[in-house]
């Protein structure tokens, strides 16, 4: 083999290597892990517009800018987020009159069996579907059901409640939401 | 007889795939599609969610669907991740078009290599019939054949 075609075969190997490694580490760079939160921070809470299970149409979490949210994210098939269902009906019962809203994101489910839990547990506050999960990624979520607190500027205060939330927590979460 | 024998042999590859998009059943659908929230093929998964869409896909196959019918019905509500296969547009058609680009230049390069070598065989000293051995070597190396064969 002439030593030019040697070279010119090694050079692109090595190319190739390069551009495969490249790709790897942008995909490790760029991996969504979700937003972080504790240590005081208060980043903006990723924004979405999913369709309602409450109703027709799209919610924008833009519309409630103004407003405190408890965001729920859960499942049908997810026990945990069975028994904390009535906790989150009796915050949003309860404190609805202070401008807070309770949303609840319904993600990796199929829409059907969130509507057929949302009748069976008496649920009134809004609900949406994120059938592929694509916005519990975006806010971290790791399983179901997790819970976050928006202020009423639209940024994420406090941690998030991972598994069921308790009634506590909620209140304890609401309140800094409100003062925040 | 060309044309007739590959006809025949398109109908007998066409023909199991037509019955399979036809009459889907649960276990190759199981290979096809994700567990999304575990993500691998459902036949991998005992996930509460994996069992909800094997449910799902048996109620789909008894009601008639076929499994194009079940595939998009299950990207409506889990989004395109949910099948195993990557669409054929977009981005994700290079993971279908690679493959082929590769092994299309893999065999090219081989191709080459192989004239190469061959091309150097052909204008070797041996392939010309020019002398391949020192006469003298040669000379000693017959003597010596002789005197081990006496």
């Amino acid at each position: 083999m002439p030593a030019r075609l040697k070279h010119g075969l090694q050079a692109l190997t090595i190319a190739v290597v390069l551009g495969l490694l490249a790709l790897l580490i942008w995909k490790v760079v760029h991996q969504d892990e979700g937003v972080k939160l504790g240590g005081g921070r208060t980043p903006p809470a990723p924004q979405f517009a999913l369709a309602r299970l409450d109703g027709p149409g799209k919610l924008k979490l833009a519309s409630l800018r103004g407003k405190v949210v408890v965001l729920n994210f859960w499942a049908s098939w997810c026990a945990p987020c069975k028994s904390e269902a009535p906790r989150l009906e009796a915050a949003w019962q309860r404190y609805r009159g202070q401008g807070v809203v309770v949303l609840g994101v319904d993600g990796q489910d199929f829409s059907g069996d969130a509507k057929r839990f949302i009748r069976k547990h008496g649920i009134t506050y809004p609900n949406v579907h994120d059938g592929p999960g694509d916005i519990g990624t975006k806010y971290g979520v790791t399983g179901f059901p997790e819970t976050y607190f928006v202020d009423r500027r639209g940024r994420l205060v406090g941690d998030r409640v991972v598994g069921e939330v308790s009634a506590e927590k909620l209140a304890a979460g609401i309140t800094r939401a409100l003062q925040s | 007889m060309r044309l007739a024998l590959a006809l025949l042999l398109a109908l007998v590859l066409a023909a199991p795939a037509a019955a399979s998009e036809r009459h889907p059943t649960l276990g190759e659908l199981e290979g096809e599609v994700m567990c999304p929230t575990c993500k691998t093929t459902l036949d991998q998964s005992s996930a509460p969610i994996a069992d909800r869409i094997r449910q799902f896909i048996s109620a789909r196959i008894a009601a008639g669907d076929t499994k194009s019918e079940i595939k998009q019905k299950l990207v409506a509500q889990f989004g395109p991740a949910v099948l195993a296969e990557p669409s054929k547009h977009g981005f994700n058609l290079l993971a279908w078009v690679l493959p082929f680009v590769a092994l299309g230049v893999g065999a090219a390069v081989l191709a080459w290599l192989v004239w190469r070598w061959s091309r150097g065989r052909e204008g070797s000293p041996a392939a010309a019939g020019g002398p391949s051995i020192d006469p003298e070597l040669e000379r000693r190396v017959d003597e010596e054949l002789a005197r081990f064969d006496g």
